[in-house]
């Protein structure tokens, strides 16, 4: 079983913080995108031909500023090419895209059963200060829209840390979110990648970001709040009702297989991680000779597969386990990592419950710490 | 080549140096007469030539001198052969100036048409007439708008005391006077004058190792001659070794079968002990072995003190190699081994300055790959005991207990800084915050005023210059020469980290100042140390009292939030390179401190001190 991961890298407007691999979708060839896309399906496909699809997850980018048409070709290429029979299947939304049900009507029919939408922040003036192109009444409408139509399992996002952004301000967000009872959020905090606008922003200086025991108010806030709503934190930045837990981004931390497709998409398959070209038409080139559009194929060592399941693996509150570690690589963890988790363990960033390694809550606010210490000292 | 020829060759000699202030057009010139020679092809000439060094690209100046060899037909109608000693500008490095000089028979002193004659270029000037040398002064950037070179000739004619009248108006940057430069040194500068038949002394004034040649000795043949094959003698230890190779910079290397007297060089031998060959050294040949050395180089003392520690302990041994190789052909570089209880074994090194400090440092990082921690630099001090005896510290960290010390001296310098009119007031100013005592002031001409402080040198090693630089926008010059010690309410500055004092971070100041100081380091240390996972006191004290204190909080929250799309790579890239920063710092107790936060002190600009 594998997950797939499918990438549309257009968008109507760029938002500051995002490092995605994106583009304007003014005047791209997005009808030629989308069959590439599915050509890709194919292709790929024929070289594994005992894989099985359990989850789907189109992201971008902005999936939904595809036209209703190309949404409906795009969904009738998965189902003809991937082998996937009805497990969770998650589109990426912008609520500007389902301000009217065209869009969503197109996603229900096909067998999309997951909407993840991108609403970051409740505030009109951060939104704006942040380049996302929709307010906060568009959110209420789009997820009104969605609940029409017959989505019932619906997540979004929020930011935290972001610009001039007050501790109040998030709660505010926080508690609106939370009014919408919805089955599952994200939140996170802004992180600065490099080929953006805040991070130009910042090297001139000229962007205040709340200090780091705000953000970390910020986190505990959001903690604390899911819970007393009767959500479960799953993982370090994703929170859900009992039963809806996202199995597409639990294959990432899980290290289980995935493909990749698409423009700049990353694919890991046990033991080979790739990606494809990033921009549109080198990755369209290849497609068109009938070649797969990877660019680089890289066979993890031993070494790396076990840091990435330790790395990965305590982003789940349920943790790494022990014996599972020793089945998949033929080594005890406690051969390759003792010091390591007896030394995390001393710290207090880590606990152990049985089989289970997990973050304590101290250790989830320092995520990084414990994981740089799981890096194999070789590099 | 018979004896008549080379005698002959050795009338067409000419040695000289450029002696010039910095962004006064040096290397400038001398990449223009590189080409006028035919030396180097138009096609591969780049700027800069001479400095080959890649630090000495970026910043801009030359550090280490070199040596080339160029050929000039002269308007007489005969080719001469021209050693152009290439020299360093700045204060810091006036020793590799003396060492350039001492290998030539001329110089030529360029001063800027618009600037005039500065403070650095005159400390240089006077070292190349008390060498004898004949002096050939040029005007350079007489294409400026600004230059005045009526002026000039005037300054260099009151200042120097050379005649300017004949002094060459020149552009090395539009080419304008170089041909003339070029007859002015076959005219004015007298051949080499030492004698072709007489045993061989040759002066080594730079060498370098090389990984196949061993040392290459670069040297100035006085007396005699030297070939492959000869059996040479180094006259300060009496070692001997075999030829086997000659030659000379053009500029790069091209075999001879010889060097004679004149000729400025390169001979490698199959020298594999760095230990054997000293700069100033003089070379002879074992059979023929000449009765006198040379004058050597005096012993040049450095006047800064900095710990050199390797990041990783386990670097100990190649820091140690690395040094031996700089010192090759920096005979200013001093080092012994030290130890600290904050940083482990290292090396307590003497430099000549502060410039020379960061170029050494910069060297050791770039060229054999070392991370290095570099405590604060500081002065020799001495220090009388109350049991009548006294001390030479230059290491703070070893500055006896307060109730042993009856009086601590510190070494003073006379301070020469010429300045437009404009900016006296400014340069008063900036010398009273550094414990300058005003000396007096001449008018050079009628704006340019050389004002004359004596300072302490610990004021000046820390910031004085950028400092004079930044208040005089850039106009000020400055020299300064050593004058002795003399006593000052010196104290012993500790810092603390979580309760326990690092040795690696204490410092000598003037009581007067030890306050702001405290305070200033302090906050500097807060910005520089990182979030820990324990909140980190940091804390300033002489003897036992606290004068400042701040605290690093703990951190809160280091987590990578977003972790979706499958681009693992990029998420494991980050936290590599989160616990590569980690291995840059040094544990001391149980804090993680940084490499910069140990030269915290030399960081802190006027701002900081004022105390705002």
């Amino acid at each position: 079983m594998a997950g797939a991961y499918i990438h549309i890298p257009f968008c109507e407007h760029i938002c500051y913080y995002c490092d995605f691999n994106k583009v304007f979708i003014e005047g791209q060839p997005v009808d030629d995108y989308v069959e590439m896309l599915i050509h890709e399906f194919q292709l790929v496909m024929a070289e594994y031909p005992d894989e099985k699809i359990d989850t789907i997850y189109v992201g971008g980018g902005t999936p939904t500023t595809l036209t209703p048409a190309q949404l409906q070709r795009l969904i009738n290429g998965i189902h003809q090419y991937l082998p996937y029979d009805g497990g969770e299947f998650t589109f990426e939304a912008n609520p500007n895209d389902l301000q009217d049900t065209a869009k969503l009507q197109v996603l229900k029919d096909n067998g999309v059963n997951r909407l993840s939408i991108g609403v970051q922040s409740f505030n009109d003036q951060i939104l704006k200060k942040i380049g996302r192109i929709h307010r906060s009444a568009d959110v209420y409408q789009a997820i009104d829209n969605a609940h029409r139509v017959g989505f019932e399992n619906i997540s979004i996002d929020l930011i935290f840390r972001l610009p001039q952004q007050s501790e109040a301000d998030f709660m505010d967000s926080l508690h609106k979110a939370i009014a919408l009872d919805l089955p599952h959020y994200s939140t996170y905090s802004l992180i600065l990648e490099r080929k953006t606008i805040f991070y130009n922003l910042m090297r001139q200086g000229k962007l205040h970001l709340p200090s780091q025991d705000v953000e970390a108010h910020m986190y505990q806030a959001a903690i604390d709040s899911f819970q007393n709503a009767g959500l479960e934190q799953y993982e370090i930045s994703n929170f859900a009702k009992p039963g809806f837990q996202s199995a597409h981004n639990l294959t990432y931390w899980r290290n289980e297989k995935y493909f990749g497709f698409g423009a700049g998409a990353y694919g890991y398959l046990g033991k080979d991680r790739y990606h494809n070209f990033g921009p549109i038409q080198q990755y369209i080139e290849p497609l068109k000779a009938n070649k797969v559009p990877v660019i680089e194929r890289h066979v993890l060592p031993l070494t790396e597969q076990m840091e990435e399941e330790l790395f990965l693996g305590l982003r789940t509150m349920q943790g790494v386990s022990i014996d599972h570690f020793q089945d998949k690589f033929n080594y005890p963890l406690q051969t390759v990592y003792g010091e390591t988790v007896a030394d995390q363990i001393a710290k207090g960033y880590l606990k152990q419950d049985g089989d289970w390694l997990r973050l304590t809550e101290t250790g989830k606010f320092l995520g990084n710490e414990v994981f740089q210490a799981f890096l194999l000292d070789s590099y | 080549m018979d004896y008549a020829e080379m005698l002959d060759r050795q009338k067409h000699i000419r040695n000289f140096s450029i002696i010039a202030h910095i962004d006064h057009g040096k290397s400038t010139l001398a990449d223009r007469i590189l080409e006028m020679t035919d030396t180097i092809a138009k096609r591969d000439m780049q700027a800069q030539v001479l400095d080959d060094m890649e630090l000495e690209r970026e910043r801009g100046i030359t550090i280490k001198l070199n040596a080339v060899e160029l050929h000039y037909q002269a308007q007489d109608g005969e080719t001469y052969i021209f050693h152009l000693i290439d020299t360093p500008g700045h204060v810091d490095f006036s020793y590799e100036v003396s060492r350039s000089l001492a290998a030539c028979e001329g110089a030529l002193l360029v001063v800027d048409a618009a600037q005039g004659v500065e403070a650095q270029t005159l400390a240089n000037v006077y070292l190349a007439i008390d060498d004898d040398l004949e002096i050939v002064p040029v005007i350079n950037k007489i294409d400026l708008p600004s230059a005045q070179p009526d002026v000039v000739k005037a300054e260099i004619e009151e200042m120097i005391g050379l005649d300017a009248s004949e002094a060459v108006l020149a552009s090395a940057k539009s080419g304008i006077g170089i041909e003339e430069i070029l007859e002015k040194l076959v005219t004015d500068v007298p051949a080499p004058t030492g004698d072709l038949k007489a045993p061989l002394k040759a002066l080594i004034f730079d060498s370098i190792y090389d990984s196949y040649r061993g040392v290459v000795l670069n040297v100035r043949v006085f007396d005699g001659m030297v070939k492959v094959g000869d059996k040479i003698r180094l006259m300060n230890n009496g070692k001997e070794f075999e030829v086997t190779e000659v030659g000379v910079m053009s500029p790069k290397a091209v075999k001879r079968d010889f060097l004679m007297v004149g000729d400025v060089g390169y001979i490698t031998a199959s020298i594999k002990t760095i230990q054997d060959t000293r700069v100033g050294d003089t070379v002879t040949l074992a059979d023929n072995p000449a009765a006198k050395a040379l004058d050597g180089y005096r012993h040049i003392q450095p006047m800064v003190y900095s710990g050199m520690y390797p990041v990783d302990n386990a670097k100990f041994n190649d820091l140690r190699e690395a040094l031996e190789k700089l010192q090759l052909n920096d005979a200013a570089l001093e080092f012994e081994p030290e130890s600290s209880q904050a940083l482990g074994f290292g090396f307590r090194c003497g430099f000549l300055g502060l410039l020379h400090m960061d170029v050494v440092q910069e060297r050791l990082e770039r060229e054999f790959n070392l991370d290095l921690i570099m405590t604060a630099p500081s002065v020799d001090y001495h220090v009388d005991l109350t049991d009548g005896t006294e001390v030479v510290i230059d290491n703070p960290s070893e500055m006896p207990e307060t109730s042993n010390i009856s009086e601590v001296k510190e070494p003073y310098v006379k301070a020469s800084i010429m300045v437009p009119n404009d900016y006296v007031g400014a340069v008063m100013e900036l010398a009273q915050r550094k414990r300058g005592e005003f000396v007096t002031m001449d008018y050079l001409d009628t704006y340019r005023v050389n004002v004359i402080y004596n300072m302490p040198l610990s004021e000046i090693i820390f910031d004085f210059f950028d400092d004079l630089k930044s208040n005089t926008k850039g106009y000020a010059s400055f020299d300064y020469e050593v004058t002795g010690y003399r006593p000052s309410d010196l104290v012993k500055m500790d810092i603390l980290l979580n309760g326990e004092s690092v040795d690696a971070l204490s410092f000598i100041v003037h009581r007067d100042f030890a306050f702001e100081r405290g305070k200033a380091i302090v906050s500097k240390l807060k910005e520089t140390i990182p979030r820990q996972q324990f909140e980190v006191p940091i804390q300033a004290a002489i003897g036992n009292k606290v004068i400042a204190r701040s605290t690093v909080k703990a951190f809160r929250k280091n987590v990578l939030a977003k972790c979706y799309g499958g681009d693992i790579t990029r998420k494991r890239k980050l936290l590599e390179k989160q616990k590569a920063g980690k291995k840059r710092m040094k544990s001391v107790g149980s804090v993680e401190v940084p490499q910069e936060a140990f030269m915290s002190i030399l960081k802190m600009n006027d701002e900081d001190t004022k105390g705002k």
